[in-house]
């Protein structure tokens, strides 16, 4: 890196100390106010601090009905779109970077032009689908298109890792009188794993964050719903309970952040591996 | 290519394909022929119940989309509004990324850090947390500016405005991240060289940098540009369902109004196409740039 001068290193540094304040404050926010009893959310001063840390709000969230069975059915969700869709991405990406074959190149634009439909356009014929397919009401309608929405992208992004194993390798260890499928799962499963995990950070996300289908294809059966419908419950016409709106939302941020900080370096060099291929 | 996995090998590759081409297939292409299929009938309530059959109505749904203004209305604030998410997201994260470059480990990881526990909030929950943070009784917002119970919600503008911070707030991480990457692989001698030579700060990104993150920046685009022009959740919480008499619907909110609160499914599909089309457009924009750009697929 080319040497920057004192004064304007210490004035960037001051900035992205200043940015970084101004980013996580939402999150600091959330967390503050639901920590917060009922008076001080109401009263006209808005303190970045509080007088008598409570846990009132995370108790009314808790205390709604089956608030945790809705979390375990957004885990549930959520951990089965991301492991499914690892999986057949993985030998999907494995198919069109190491083999030649006819159709390759159409497959690897339709993987592509996949990634552009908007779901939430599908909404629609998804209903009727998951309707007929006596899945409506049941987290399988959730985990179902999910899995197809996410594979588009980590089949394009698992394709950079893929191609990055040398070939070279793969033909001693057919030398060496490894079968295919060893190769496949003991060799090259291995290195291709953080960029199993730079994809599953996508689809984590995109699966925990669903709402629409959520709202959309469980209708009737509650015990079902997913954690987004449970915040909703603290949105009220007369006036919304703040407080038990920031206690949801920081239990449903929380998990998300967690997987979020353990992968992170793997997440950034993923992104830098997927980016550079 | 790997001689070894080819040899013998012509059904294995379409093997290892068959589980995520059966999904894309059932869940992703099925539904975009139905789509595609019950924007030319005849659905509404009646049709999904079984009380009367489906008629076949051509484009009638399409006339009755595009003669209604409020259809071009939307579509248009669509466009803005995407677009001006994109600018902000993309200069944002390009500054942002270099800015990293520039400063030591401490304030790189704090801002790092905050980066990414903004992109890990979901969707509906920092809707919520900005909300109450723009909230006209209880948000620290209006208290700090002294703007009494100014309502943001309220005005169509001001409305858009914040959907718009929540969206530059939870979508720059990702460019910071991937542009960030895309820098950290620049050889710094290259960086050096220009310097030495009395390049300016400037003149070293446009002309240096930038031609080589030109690939990057392909990417982060078109997917900033995919991601914000089908914005749902932050609109439908934030705005309520899409503002005051509609004032900030965009067209995914729209179609969802139109089929799910209506049972005008033939519309709301309708509204489908056209959104699938319009991506498509972009789709195959970004697939000559890469071509152009000589990526071997």
């Amino acid at each position: 890196m080319s040497p920057v001068r004192r004064p304007w290193r210490l004035a960037a540094e001051a900035s992205a100390l200043l940015i970084a304040a101004a980013v996580a404050f939402p999150l600091y926010w959330m967390v503050l106010s639901a920590f917060k009893p009922a008076g001080e959310i109401q009263s006209t001063e808005a303190r970045p601090w509080t007088l008598a840390p409570s846990l009132d709000s995370f108790r009314r969230v808790f205390e709604q009905q089956e608030f945790g069975r809705y979390f375990l059915n957004s885990l549930l969700v959520a951990t089965s779109v991301v492991l499914a869709s690892a999986l057949i991405a993985f030998l999907a990406a494995t198919a069109v970077t190491r083999f030649r074959f006819k159709l390759r190149t159409t497959l690897l634009i339709m993987f592509l032009v996949a990634q552009m439909v908007p779901i939430e356009a599908l909404t629609i014929p998804l209903f009727f689908l998951m309707r007929d397919l006596g899945q409506l009401n049941t987290l399988g309608s959730l985990i179902l298109p999910h899995i197809a929405f996410s594979l588009p992208f980590a089949v394009w992004m698992l394709r950079g890792f893929v191609k990055a194993v040398p070939e070279a390798l793969e033909e001693a260890a057919y030398i060496d009188g490894a079968s295919r499928s060893r190769f496949l799962w003991q060799i090259l499963f291995p290195l291709v794993f953080p960029g199993l995990v730079a994809t599953s950070v996508f689809s984590f996300i995109s699966t925990w964050n669903d709402f629409l289908f959520a709202k959309s294809f469980i209708i009737s059966d509650t015990s079902q719903s997913t954690l987004p419908m449970a915040l909703l419950v603290f949105f009220k016409p007369e006036e919304n309970d703040w407080g038990g709106i920031m206690a949801a939302s920081t239990v449903m941020t929380v998990p998300v952040l967690v997987f979020f900080v353990l992968v992170q370096r793997r997440l950034v060099s993923g992104l830098g591996g997927a980016v550079k291929d | 290519m790997s001689t070894a996995l080819r040899r013998g090998s012509g059904w294995t590759p379409w093997l290892y394909l068959a589980p995520a081409l059966v999904v894309l297939g059932g869940l992703l292409v099925y539904p975009v022929y139905q789509l595609g299929l019950i924007s030319f009938l005849e659905y509404t309530q009646a049709q999904v119940s079984g009380g009367e059959p489906t008629t076949f109505k051509g484009l009638d749904n399409y006339a009755t989309l595009f003669g209604d203004p409020q259809f071009w209305q939307v579509l248009l604030a669509t466009v803005l509004f995407a677009a001006a998410c994109v600018v902000a997201t993309l200069s944002l994260g390009c500054a942002l990324a270099v800015l990293l470059t520039r400063v030591r480990a401490v304030p790189r990881l704090a801002l790092m850090m905050a980066a990414l526990g903004a992109w890990a909030t979901p969707a509906i929950t920092g809707s919520t947390v900005w909300v109450f943070l723009f909230d006209p009784d209880f948000g620290p917002v209006n208290k700090v500016l002294g703007l009494g119970d100014h309502s943001w919600t309220y005005g169509r503008y001001s409305a858009f405005a914040l959907v718009l911070l929540e969206v530059v707030w939870c979508s720059f991480p990702f460019v910071m991240v991937t542009v960030y990457a895309g820098i950290r692989a620049i050889p710094g001698e290259v960086l050096e060289a220009a310097s030495l030579d009395g390049a300016s700060q400037w003149r070293i990104w446009r002309s240096v940098m930038a031609p080589m993150l030109r690939p990057i920046l392909v990417v982060v685009t078109i997917q900033s540009v995919i991601w914000d022009f089908k914005i749902f959740t932050q609109i439908y919480v934030m705005t309520n369902g899409g503002g005051i008499a509609g004032q900030n619907l965009v067209l995914n909110v729209y179609a969802y109004q139109k089929a799910f609160a209506s049972s005008q499914y033939s519309l709301g599909s309708a509204i489908g196409v056209v959104m699938l089309l319009i991506l498509l457009a972009v789709t195959l924009v970004y697939l000559r740039l890469l071509r152009r750009q000589g990526e071997e697929l």
